[in-house]
């Protein structure tokens, strides 16, 4: 595989990362931060990445820059066939509802900057006969809730946008993986109370992999958080009025 | 310091949660954070790093109730490494575990490791941690070539054996209190293969066991003996002798050795479980199991012994087991700590120096079969040399580690009654497992301390970093 990964150097895309890399994977890391890629980099070469491990400038808050960072990837894998998006923005809905600004900045990394990545990572990969484009969304968007539906929100346009995506490219090659993460214990979510079904970062990553192989289209991680979900969705409105979870 | 409100710790990413070492007690509450980039809050408040807290008594504890705790596991990045020389750089949260993952199946292995891989190669250079080959190859600061360490204003400074070599020597065995460390450069050890050739065997009393650990230390990197710690007279001191070295490349069997089944306990253990007469019959089980199996094979090392040929020797030995058994037994069952029931225990580990000898380990584990306080095993181990690390634990000597399960001020009587043969004998505690030890006592064990507060009042004058440990044993404010 030869990978363009946004968001490697934390979290669930890290872990992901050095799956890759383990296996012999060629990558490259997109980012906004030189210096924590370059870490980034160097470790998952240490760790086996056998192909290249390059790095280059993508600022998800910066779109007009997406092409260049794209060009990037390609020079640097010879045209890569899988672009994964783990970074995404987070913040506690008190502080998107206090400021709008914020909320602002959220609903457009998670959504708009995020689909218009995809998109043309997609119409690229097409081009040349198909890929894979895996992008991050979330439980959060499969049902709003009182607590969280803001940051819910942007995952759940980045959702509809994924799965449309999948329809429209099936035919042209692109396979798109929507991973939709329950929690998961990462620095983002650190400080907030851990719920039941918590995952981990590295179980995570191996079923996420396992997707991006088989070109799953959606995945729930750690995967009990299908039925979970299945369970949520199907409570009518007045009760989801009522439990305030 | 005032405890954070709950709406500041989560946008901190915090979180307020109990704190506890490997024994589990004491326990404090303390505002967790746990970064994937190792950075101290720019508002200079006092901080504790803190690795995967295998460290079993306050060390790794919050010194005030809120106080904040950074744990480093998730800096875990490996920065740089030489293939040639197997010179690792690496963030201070990586694991041994990690470390043997990625490095082991290509022929390197940590120069030094605890009886746990669940440790960050940060909480090895803050406890100077020693194995098995200490007698032959030191603790672990001997092989830690460069640290970066984030000091108390913040600023980030390099030492090493030549460069900052104070602060360097004083944070080698520090305890966490000069500084968090953010990255090590250290020096791994070359192994053919992940396999152990090992022997052991049953020896009658502690004479016996202090002389064989001596004489396998002349060929052998790796020893330790197990002590039925319940036998008594002149049986006192009888247990397992363990001698192993690293496989070679001809000696191993094909392929990597499979991965240990990790079990975990599932619930705190009630005390009856530990009640002496259970603990006397597990140890007495655990002594013949060996004594018993181990007969025909001794017969046969002593055999190939008289042939002073040690290829034969070791073919003859036991066949090579699997690294992770002989150095890591307790890491297959997970949360082993909790058998020792909701008051947590405390691991004594104390060095007494040769020349007190065999009279003052007698004494030792005389006080503990006398106080009845069950322990299941006992481990003692030969050191060689001390380092130039002012804090660090070893001296050239005998080392004897025992788990006490608390049982309050009984056991900490016993742990006081301990270090006045210590101290009589010009040995010492060890930090990384101490929960009780007075500060008049710690005094006395150490003698380079003075030295070692001077270094650590130059690059921390407000004493910054600070533990539940400080407090207690440096009398630092909480
Ligand atoms: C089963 C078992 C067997 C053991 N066997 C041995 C043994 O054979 N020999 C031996 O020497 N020890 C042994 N130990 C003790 C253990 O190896 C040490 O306590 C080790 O240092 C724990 O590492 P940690 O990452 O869990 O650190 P913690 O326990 O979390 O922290 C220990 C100390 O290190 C400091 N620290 C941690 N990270 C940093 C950092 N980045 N910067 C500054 N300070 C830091 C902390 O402040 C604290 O003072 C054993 C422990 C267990 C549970």
């Amino acid at each position: 595989m030869k990978a363009a990964v946004v968001g490697a150097t934390r979290g669930m895309g890290r872990a992901l990362a050095r799956l890759m890399a383990e296996r012999g994977d060629a990558l490259v890391l997109l980012g906004r931060d030189a210096a924590e890629l370059e870490v980034s980099a160097r470790d998952l070469l240490v760790r086996g990445a056998r192909g290249v491990v390059a790095t280059a400038r993508l600022d998800l808050a910066e779109p007009a820059g997406f092409a260049a960072a794209l060009d990037a990837a390609d020079r640097a894998l010879a045209a890569f066939d899988t672009l994964v998006v783990t970074a995404g923005d987070f913040a506690p809905q008190e502080s998107l509802e206090r400021d709008p600004a914020r909320l602002g900045r959220l609903l457009d990394v998670n959504f708009t900057a995020t689909a218009v990545l995809c998109q043309q990572a997609a119409e690229r990969l097409a081009g040349r006969g198909g890929g894979t484009v895996c992008a991050f969304s979330s439980v959060a968007g499969d049902r709003a809730r009182q607590s969280n539906y803001l940051y819910g929100a942007s995952k759940a346009g980045l959702s509809a946008f994924l799965e449309g995506l999948h329809l429209a490219y099936a035919d042209r090659g692109v396979r798109v993986v929507c991973v939709r993460p329950g929690f998961v214990k990462t620095a983002m979510t650190a400080g907030l109370p851990v719920p039941p079904f918590a995952g981990e970062p590295d179980a995570v990553a191996r079923v996420v992999l396992r997707a991006i192989d088989h070109g799953t289209p959606v995945v729930y991680v750690p995967p009990i958080w299908r039925w979970v979900m299945l369970a949520i969705r199907l409570l009518p409105h007045a009760v989801m009025r009522r439990v305030r979870f | 310091m005032a405890e954070l409100k709950s709406a500041e710790l989560k946008s901190a990413g915090l979180s307020l949660e109990p704190v506890a070492g490997w024994g589990r007690h004491p326990v404090e509450r303390g505002a967790v954070a746990r970064p994937e980039r190792l950075q101290l809050p720019p508002d200079g408040r006092p901080v504790l790093p803190r690795g995967l807290g295998r460290s079993y008594g306050d060390a790794a504890v919050p010194a005030a109730p809120g106080a904040l705790i950074l744990e480093t596991a998730r800096a875990d990045r490996v920065v740089a490494f030489d293939r040639e020389r197997g010179t690792l750089t690496c963030e201070a949260g990586l694991s041994l575990a990690e470390i043997l993952r990625v490095f082991l199946p290509r022929g390197w292995f940590p120069p030094v490791t605890p009886g746990t891989k669940f440790v960050t190669v940060g909480g090895c250079v803050a406890c100077d941690v020693h194995g098995k080959n200490h007698h032959r190859d030191g603790s672990f600061g001997h092989f830690v070539d460069r640290l970066v360490l984030q000091v108390a204003d913040g600023s980030v400074v390099e030492c090493g054996p030549a460069r900052e070599r104070e602060l360097f020597l004083a944070t080698i065995g520090g305890m966490g209190l000069t500084g968090l460390i953010t990255e090590v450069t250290l020096r791994l050890q070359p192994v053919e293969s992940a396999w152990m050739v090992v022997e052991t065997e049953p020896v009658p009393g502690l004479g016996a066991m202090l002389d064989g650990l001596w004489d396998a230390g002349k060929d052998w990197p790796y020893t330790v003996g197990w002590i039925d710690c319940l036998a008594r007279g002149a049986a006192l001191g009888r247990g397992i002798l363990m001698r192993g070295r690293h496989a070679s490349q001809a000696e191993a069997p094909a392929g990597p050795p499979p991965e240990p089944r990790r079990l975990a306990v599932p619930f705190d253990a009630p005390e009856w479980l530990l009640s002496p007469v259970l603990m006397r019959g597990f140890n007495a089980a655990y002594y013949w199991k060996h004594a018993w199996w181990k007969h025909a094979w001794w017969k046969h090392a002593w055999w190939s012994h008289a042939r002073r040929t040690p290829a034969r020797r070791t073919r003859g030995a036991a066949r090579p087991v699997p690294y992770h058994g002989f150095f890591y037994p307790l890491d297959a069952i997970g949360d082993w700590n909790r058998l020792y029931g909701r008051r947590g225990f405390l691991q004594y580990q104390c060095v007494v120096p040769r020349a007190a000898g065999a009279p003052a380990v007698a004494e030792l584990l005389e006080r503990v079969v006398e106080a009845g306080t069950a322990s299941f095993l006992a481990v003692i181990k030969d050191c060689g040399p001390e380092s130039d690390a002012y804090l660090s634990f070893p001296l050239e000597g005998t080392t004897l580690a025992l788990d006490l399960p608390y049982r309050g001020a009984r056991t900490e009587a016993l742990v006081h009654e301990l270090n006045a043969t210590v101290i009589a004998a010009g040995g010492r505690v060890y930090l990384a497992k101490d929960a009780v030890t007075r500060p008049e006592d710690f005094a006395l064990m150490v003698p380079r301390l003075a030295e070692w507060r001077k270094v650590r009042d130059r690059w921390d004058p407000e004493h910054r970093f600070r533990s539940a440990q400080s407090v207690r044993v440096l009398g630092d404010t909480p």
